[in-house]
């Protein structure tokens, strides 16, 4: 298990160290430091292994986190615990940087000997730990003997995510589906890989311990409820389904009762959390398309043009465009024309960076540019990095479409009628490239 | 302290809610300062010299002096402070054990609190306070804790008891802890059970014999359903749990797989590989004709690509498993490959890993596709990844047939664009495709000329030598080619030097007018000028093999090589099974056993795959038919030592996987090509098996069923008419007539032949010299090199007279197995140097098995039978001997004559088993069981031995005996 757990600042010098296993000495701090974090070469593994002990590290903004042990430990699970680790004080005292770290050692030590017990990692839930480790000091000497036994229940229960007894007034949700649309594109317009990540993202408001059903467009569960017989639904719904490949879900979700019925069952967290995470594959719309040509003219000249083509309904709008278009290391200017929005060549990025707040659907685009290159001897030709793209769009590129969020509440009397419902569809570009 | 002090400026910033104030304190005298505000009557102030004790202590600075203060801040009722003075105890209570002890009365106190935090807290912090005092007043607040109403209390204590185990077992079994917490793991709470699990497994480790985690359908079925209820780390303990059972039967094994499989659409990638884990192990039990099976084959795919989004960290694991589980099982993600594409922004330990699983995913199916991707890569920026591309692409045409000519092109697409260590690549990867396809792409040739100045590695160079010498009669100006590299020939590296040595020499051998000169000046230098003993040996041998016969020097040299197979860096079977059970683990990322890099008794256990129960089932090994593309079984290099180690040692487990492959000519050493080489020079002449050469050391030697390729030596030397003069028929075992080892022709007008004996426990070696030379010679010597059994001359080769023109000598040498050992391919082979005035002569023989058996061999009935049954039926082996016409006690007698002794007959409905033993002279017992049937000419033979390399060749003994 975890025999240890440090974290650095970007010099290397230690801002907290807690040591679980007698195994695991002072020295290994130093290890750490002088075998990673002042490592002359880039870092090549997450994973390092230094006379005979692990190190498992990663990194948030300029700070180093690291755990130690020197045994045979579940190596997946010390990184899963370490990005929990990191979510936990993020929610506690906001972004993980020096300063803040420092501000707050005494509560991240009080995290640290409740979530890791002799290395395993014990209940990690926010909700569940601001219940008694706040930043307030400690209220234990002034709680009531049942609030003690509810912490405890609560914290080694088996609802460990949420807390008896919430009361709302207006009960209320908001559910984000949140895609990030993924493409490789050959310079041909040939689709290399495409993939949609999708995230469902809940916030709930709700009272009491209410049971929530979630229902998609998932093909599955449609297809069996069209062979089942149910005539009213199937007709109008059949059509718009989706394959997804896979789904994951938050702990809260019954996973067996997904894998026997594929319905997605849950008691929510309070507050804000992801509740499923999905990918697809098939029949993505991509919404945007890049043509590239790049012709070189001698040695010290390029002529590039790029054109983009928006591929989705011409009543919805999609902001944020961004085309990054690479230009050569010894790139000497660069002249662009192009027909909407602003390009700008930034030599640092080593990048004609070309920006477009706004763009309807079934529109197209064009920029051209000619960049001087400087003559050099350097045998090794140009790499020609991809052409990639930012852009948000207000639909799921996946299909996706949420049918249902049922609330059932039986002890308080609130129905599924009452409680207030938003969705939104926003849809992102991950790493959305073409080549060039 | 810098960035402390750097901090200094922005106090005034800070709130009273920072406490990064504490980091600040830099000034000598502190330590007195402090303890003097920890004495203090304010609380207030008190808590703040903690924090700043506690600050002091975490950059590294020895605060130890203020152990009594600190300690004496611990009677308080503010859970924050005490939480603060037990950090600072459980830092520094080892090296001040004796005030240590003023805690304990506090923490047995806390024990007792009605608050079940500060009950949980102090039983915690008690465990890690590693003194042995405190341990002892541990024991009663622990055993409460245990059987605490609260179950916060109680999953403290069960993470608490495997704390104290670590501090000291013994305590923890007297006690009774361990029954305790076997309890816990039938109580109702999950987050109990999981910390009870992971508790149990963690002392389990330690006693791997124990039954501690006494696994059973009962228990199995209590964690399963545990499994849905508590956290997600409770999940993995339980998992992994899982992974170290064996369910009895595959209908049990099914039941779990169908409750474990819903993990896998669990958010923490941990859950999902732990449940991976349990399914790989489990599936082995499967029938492969069930439907299940199938399903959960193909369940088994997203979630292992899902992992492949997580961040870039859990990729590398996820990628380092996919890897493992690839190898054992492609058909899982065999329509995959896109998802492993690499891009542009993921790491670098992303992309190399991702490139590896793309080349094992690459068929026939997709290469088009993997090809466009891998030329792509080629020209990226990272100069590792750029090589590893460019070795994936000769990969892939290795492995795939059809798709070699298409990689050729794009290997020289590559080499046009000059990046000097693409070229280098590509140089070294199309030597190996010119192993694998002779005579197909030898057009490239001229291209990769014209890049011999730009080649600066050691790799690279040797390749390009490699091929300029193996194609010289197809390149006009190959003699220049090789003489530009001689004239820097010392500032090569060997590999370069041994490389160029042997292409000059084949240069030599296919144009031997032009190159006269270019040969001795390479043999010159190898020979004379150089301190590399690997180099010197290799030259002395060439120039020996040139000067004496150039024919057989071209047979040397000039030998057709074995392609080279197609997977070679496949993990070993063995150990990727035992990686499979790792999987998620550590193991799993570094790719090799735990023992090899955890310290002490823990993980030293070797895990294995349970064995398939289905009926029907039980001749298909799980390793071989399901390898996908690659039907062969990987090639392992077994090291001489261990092999050596399996035949000497009795006590030694049969070697596991004996499957000897041709090492590469390229890396052959001196010691490879005197094994090598010479066999296949001589091979032609003796008994006329020309399998003997080089190929020999292709065919397993282990696998009885090799017989075929094998030379059955005795019968075929039997089968040669008597040479030589012959010594007098000896009495009891027989001997074979002599064979000419030596020919004239190769020896300068020496022949020699000859045979082997053994008469009366001594073992000779009998032969004739003839001179066929017109000079007399004389000062004879002979030598042997190193071989399986250790056979040396006991004296010096007996020829007083000098041996005149025309005339024969015969000659006994009596042989000790005293001498230097080193397992020989075959087995019995024996290589041998005769000098005489002229010159040194060296010819390779083959002694009959039975010149080992030694007089005491006859083993006693109950050693006998133990014996039989404590040998695994693996290595058994059975042979057939036809055409024997010889009842069962003729043929009794006649190997008791050989040393091979009969123990019991047993006559069984017309059919006489005769039960025999051998004992060889290095200790090695070969029990043999015979079966007669009357009136059938045909013997079945059944071989056991702890050595199972030996069985074929205790067989060939079998039959000369008979048969003669």
């Amino acid at each position: 298990m975890i025999g240890g757990l440090f974290i650095y600042n970007h010099k290397g010098e230690v801002l907290i160290s807690r040591v679980y296993r007698d195994d695991i000495g002072r020295n290994a701090v130093d290890a750490f430091r002088v075998n990673v974090i002042h490592a002359r070469q880039q870092v090549r593994s997450p994973v390092t292994n230094i006379a005979r002990t692990s190190f498992f590290h990663i990194k948030r903004s300029n700070i180093w986190l690291a755990a130690v042990t020197k045994q045979n430990v579940n190596a997946a699970m010390v990184f899963e615990f370490l990005y929990k680790m990191c979510d936990v004080m993020t929610a506690y005292f906001g972004k993980i940087s020096e300063e803040n770290i420092k501000n707050n050692f005494v509560l991240i030590y009080e995290l640290l000997d409740e979530i890791l017990d002799f290395g395993y990692p014990q209940n990690s839930e926010t909700g569940a730990l601001k219940t008694f480790i706040t930043q307030q000091g400690i209220k234990g000497q002034v709680r009531t003997k049942e609030e003690q036994s509810q912490i405890t229940s609560q914290v080694t229960g088996q609802i460990g995510w949420r807390r008896e007894g919430i009361k709302y007034r207006r009960n209320e949700l908001f559910l984000d589906v949140l895609e990030s649309v993924n493409l490789l594109m050959s310079p041909q317009g040939q689709v290399l890989s495409a993939h949609v990540s999708g995230r469902v993202v809940m916030k709930s408001y709700l009272s009491g311990m209410p049971e929530c059903k979630f229902g998609m467009n998932d093909k599955i569960v449609i297809d069996k409820q069209g062979k089942g017989g149910t005539t009213d639904d199937s007709g109008k719904s059949g059509k718009q389904s989706i394959a997804i490949d896979d789904c994951t879900f938050h702990q809260c979700v019954r996973l067996s009762k997904f894998d026997s019925e594929r319905s997605i069952s849950f008691i929510p967290p309070d507050g804000e959390y992801e509740l499923m995470r999905y990918r697809t594959t098939k029949d993505i719309i991509l919404p945007f398309r890049v043509i590239p040509l790049v012709r070189e003219v001698g040695r010290t000249k390029l002529e590039v043009k790029v054109v983009i083509k928006s591929n989705f309904k011409p009543s919805l709008l999609a902001q944020k465009i961004e085309v990054r278009i690479p230009t050569p290391l010894n790139t000497s200017g660069v002249q662009v024309i192009c027909m909407k929005g602003k390009a700008k060549y930034k030599a640092s990025e080593n990048a004609i960076v070309w920006k477009i707040k706004r763009m309807a659907g079934m529109k197209e685009s064009q920029i051209s540019a000619e960049i001087e290159l400087l003559p050099t001897n350097d045998k090794k030709k140009w790499a020609r990095p991809p052409i990639s793209m930012n852009f948000e769009v207000p639909f799921a590129p996946s299909g996706l479409k949420v049918r249902y969020l049922k609330v059932f509440e039986s002890k308080l009397n609130y129905s599924d009628h009452d409680v207030i419902k938003w969705v939104r569809y926003i849809g992102r570009s991950g790493i959305y490239e073409t080549r060039c | 302290m810098e960035w402390a002090s750097q901090l200094c400026e922005n106090r005034g910033l800070g709130s009273k809610m920072t406490d990064s104030k504490y980091f600040t304190t830099t000034k000598k005298g502190e330590i007195f300062e402090l303890k003097a505000e920890l004495n203090s009557d304010k609380k207030e102030k008190k808590k703040e010299a903690v924090k700043k004790v506690i600050a002091s202590m975490t950059v590294g600075k020895d605060v130890s002096a203020l152990f009594p203060d600190v300690v004496n801040c611990m009677q308080t009722d503010n859970l924050e402070l005490k939480k603060l003075v037990y950090l600072y105890l459980m830092n520094y209570a080892k090296s001040q054990p004796d005030m240590a002890i003023m805690a304990v009365n506090t923490f047995v106190k806390d024990c007792e609190d009605p608050n079940p935090l500060i009950r949980a807290l102090a039983v915690r912090t008690m465990g890690c306070i590693r003194v042995d005092k405190i341990t002892e007043y541990l024991c009663e607040p622990l055993r409460k804790c245990l059987k605490d109403e609260d179950p916060y209390v109680r999953k403290t204590a069960a993470v608490c008891v495997a704390k104290l185990h670590d501090i000291n077992a013994q305590l923890v079994e007297d006690q009774g802890f361990l029954d305790t917490l076997k309890d816990l793991i039938s109580d109702s709470n999950p987050m109990v059970v999981a910390n009870a699990v992971a508790a149990l497994s963690e002392i389990a480790e330690s006693h791997p014999n124990s039954n501690l985690l006494d696994l059973n359908p009962q228990t199995i079925n209590k964690l399963l359903t545990a499994l849905n209820e508590c956290t997600e780390w409770g999940q993995i303990f339980i998992l992994d749990c899982l992974a170290n059972y064996t369910p009895r039967d595959d209908r049990e094994s099914q039941s779990i797989c169908e409750r474990v499989t819903p993990r896998l659409s669990h958010a923490n990638s941990a859950v999902v590989l732990s449940a991976v884990k349990v399914l790989m192990k489990f599936m082995e039990m499967l029938p492969k004709d069930l439907d299940y099976y199938g399903t959960l084959l193909k369940k088994l795919a997203p979630p292992l690509v899902t992992l492949l989004s997580a961040e870039p960290e859990l990729q590398y694991v996820a990628l380092r498993n996919i890897n493992l589980i690839v190898q054992k099982r492609p058909e899982i993600l065999k329509h995959e490959m896109k998802v492993f594409f690499v891009k542009y922004n993921d790491p670098i330990y992303v992309k190399l890993e991702k490139l590896d699983i793309m080349i094992r995913l690459a068929s026939q199916a997709n290469i088009a596709q993997v090809l466009a991707e891998l030329k792509e890569y080629a020209t990226e920026v990272d100069v590792d990844f750029v090589r590893k591309a460019v070795r994936a692409i000769g990969r892939c045409a290795i492995k795939v047939e059809q798709s070699a000519e298409r990689c050729v092109s794009t290997l020289l697409d590559l080499i046009q664009t000059k990046v000097n260590y693409v070229v280098q690549e590509a140089i070294v990867v199309i030597k190996d495709i010119f192993r694998k396809y002779p005579n197909k792409y030898e057009s490239v040739i001229a291209t990769l000329c014209e890049n011999l100045d730009s080649l600066d590695e050691p790799e690279a160079r040797a390749a390009m030598i490699w091929i300029v010498g193996e194609y010289a009669e197809r390149i006009d100006n190959a003699d220049e080619l090789l003489e530009s590299f001689l004239e820097g020939f010392h500032d090569e590296s060997t590999q370069v030097q041994l490389q160029l040595l042997t292409a000059i020499v084949k240069l030599f051998l296919k144009k031997p007018t032009e190159t006269q000169e270019l040969v001795q000046q390479v043999l010159s230098l190898a020979t004379q000028d150089s301190d590399n003993p690997d180099l010197r040996d290799r030259g002395y041998i060439y120039w020996r093999l040139l000067s004496t016969d150039p024919v057989a020097a071209k047979e040397v040299v000039l030998a057709e090589k074995p392609l080279i197979s197609e997977e070679t860096d496949l993990i070993e079977p063995t150990l990727l099974e035992e990686l499979i059970c790792h999987i998620g683990t550590l193991a799993s990322v570094y790719h090799k056993p735990p023992s090899a890099f955890v310290e002490g008794s823990r993980g030293v256990q070797h895990k294995r795959l349970p064995a398939r129960t289905g009926s029907g089932e039980g001749a298909e090994s799980p390793d071989v038919g399901q390898s996908g593309p690659s039907e062969a079984p990987p090639a392992v290099i077994p090291s001489q030592g261990d092999l050596l180690g399996d035949l000497l040692n009795l006590d030694l487990a049969p070697p596991t996987a004996t499957v000897p492959s041709v090492q590469p000519s390229m890396q052959m050493g001196a010691m490879d090509l005197l094994g090598g080489g010479l066999d296949s020079l001589l091979g032609g002449d003796i008994g006329g098996s020309p399998s003997m050469g080089a190929g020999l050391g292709a065919a397993p030697a282990a696998m009885p069923a090799a017989l075929g390729g094998a030379p059955a030596v005795g019968g075929g030397l039997g089968d040669l008419f008597d040479l030589g003069g012959g010594v007098g028929m000896p009495t009891g075992s027989y001997v074979a007539p002599k064979t000419v080892w030596l020919p004239a022709m190769k020896a300068k007008g020496l022949e020699i032949s000859g045979t082997f004996a053994r008469r009366g426990g001594i073992i000779q070696m009998d032969m004739s010299l003839n001179n066929k030379a017109m000079s007399v010679m004389t000062d004879f010597a002979i030598q042997f090199n190193r071989n399986s059994f250790g056979l040396a001359p006991a004296g010096p080769l007996q020829v007083l007279t000098p041996l005149s023109p025309n005339q024969t000598i015969d000659v006994s040498l009596p042989l000790s197995v005293n001498g230097p050992v080193m397992k020989m391919e075959p087995l019995n082979n024996l290589q041998v140097a005769v000098k005489n005035n002229i010159d040194v002569f060296y010819f390779s023989c083959q002694y009959p098995l039975s010149l080992l058996f030694v007089e005491d061999g006859k083993m006693e009935r109950q050693v006998f039978l133990a014996t039989w049954k404590d040998i695994p039926n693996d290595n058994e082996a059975q042979f057939q001997i036809k055409d024997i016409h010889l009842n069962s006690d003729a043929a009794s007698n006649k190997l008791q004559g050989s040393n091979i002794f009969t123990i019991a007959k047993r006559t069984v409905e017309g059919q006489d088993m005769l039960y025999q033993s051998v004992k060889l002279t290095n200790g090695i017992w070969i029990l043999a069981e015979m079966r007669i049937q009357t009136g059938n000419p045909n013997y079945t033979l059944s071989i056991k031995c702890r050595a199972p390399e030996v069985a074929q060749f205790v067989y060939q003994c079998y039959e000369l005996v008979l048969k003669n």
